[in-house]
């Protein structure tokens, strides 16, 4: 699978979130790029509703086997899973790449478009453009973005009409205090 | 708290999972939704989901949530597939003929609420 187009955020549209209390972590790590621990990479294919959910699954296990707290965990699970079904369900199709740090997790998901036109809105709980296929399994209730927002200690979202979509986040294995 | 298998019974419920022991898990209540990401943003682990969905991404749904058992409403009833990955991940699958509002009126009876 192919996922082009370089993303160039300085000129896409982006929304991003940083939980509160978080600020001096956040800016830390994207100074720093700490040394990863552990990657992985999933394939998620267009509208394929069993093979969405393998890299979420996978993950978990992973991170359970790592000791990781399990509210933690469910965090991480239920934000990941929601994204891979975005990309399952609204794009062409892309990659979930996980990076397990000491102290975080950072998991982002790139498509092959055809991107967000307006991204507030996508944030906005309730609005989706799912189809019919995705409702009927019971998805698209408009709740993914901000499930991802909310179990999350910063996230990022970045796409424009006809653009593919780039989104992560990042969620710490302790609370910091 | 109470087990499942005391739910269970008062359900006239069937367990599609026979290897896992409806005595050794604890509920502490439900939620009761057919939105996926409704229950990912709110159903908490210890309570078990009512629902009347029944395909392979609910037992995803649940093992991202942490939920332990999954009662399908008005007979609808898991097939083999979706039995065997419940199984893998520990995911307890009963099917009860009750409509949903009446189990989760008697689970709140139970639970002394
Ligand atoms: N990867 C993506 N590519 C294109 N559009 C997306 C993507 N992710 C989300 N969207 C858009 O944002 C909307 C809201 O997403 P979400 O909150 O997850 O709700 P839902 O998936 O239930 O529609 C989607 O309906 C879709 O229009
Ligand atoms: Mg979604």
């Amino acid at each position: 699978m192919r996922v082009s187009a370089v993303v160039r955020s300085e000129v896409m549209p982006e929304y991003r979130f940083v939980a509160e209390g978080f600020e001096d972590a956040v800016r830390k790590f994207e100074e720093q790029k700490p040394e990863a621990e552990v990657k992985t990479q999933f394939v998620i294919p267009e509208k394929d509703f069993n093979t969405a959910g393998k890299g979420s699954s996978e993950l978990k296990n992973l991170l359970k086997r790592l000791g990781v707290d399990s509210v933690v965990l469910r965090r991480i699970a239920v934000a990941s899973y929601e994204a891979e079904i975005n990309v399952a369900a609204h794009s062409k199709g892309g990659i979930m790449y996980s990076t397990v740090y000491d102290d975080l997790i950072h998991v982002r998901f790139e498509d092959e478009g055809p991107g967000i036109a307006n991204i507030e809105q996508a944030m906005t709980p309730g609005y989706s453009t799912a189809d019919d296929l995705v409702r009927e399994l019971g998805f698209g209730a408009g709740l993914g973005l901000p499930n991802i927002k909310k179990n999350s200690d910063a996230m990022r979202l970045v796409s424009a009409a006809g653009s593919c979509t780039k989104l992560e986040f990042l969620i710490y294995f302790a609370k910091i205090s | 708290m109470i087990k499942l298998s005391e739910y269970i019974a008062a359900i006239d419920g069937e367990n599609h999972t026979p290897a896992l022991d409806p005595d050794e898990i604890l509920i502490s209540g439900a939620y009761v939704s057919d939105m996926l990401s409704d229950v990912m943003g709110s159903a908490k682990p210890e309570q078990v989901w009512i629902t009347i969905m029944k395909h392979l991404n609910v037992i995803a749904v649940a093992s991202m949530t942490g939920i332990p058992a999954i009662i399908f409403a008005k007979g609808h009833a898991p097939d083999a597939a979706v039995c065997d990955k419940a199984l893998e991940e520990s995911i307890c699958l009963i099917s009860s003929k009750h409509e949903t509002f009446d189990l989760a009126g008697t689970l709140y009876k139970l639970l002394g609420k």
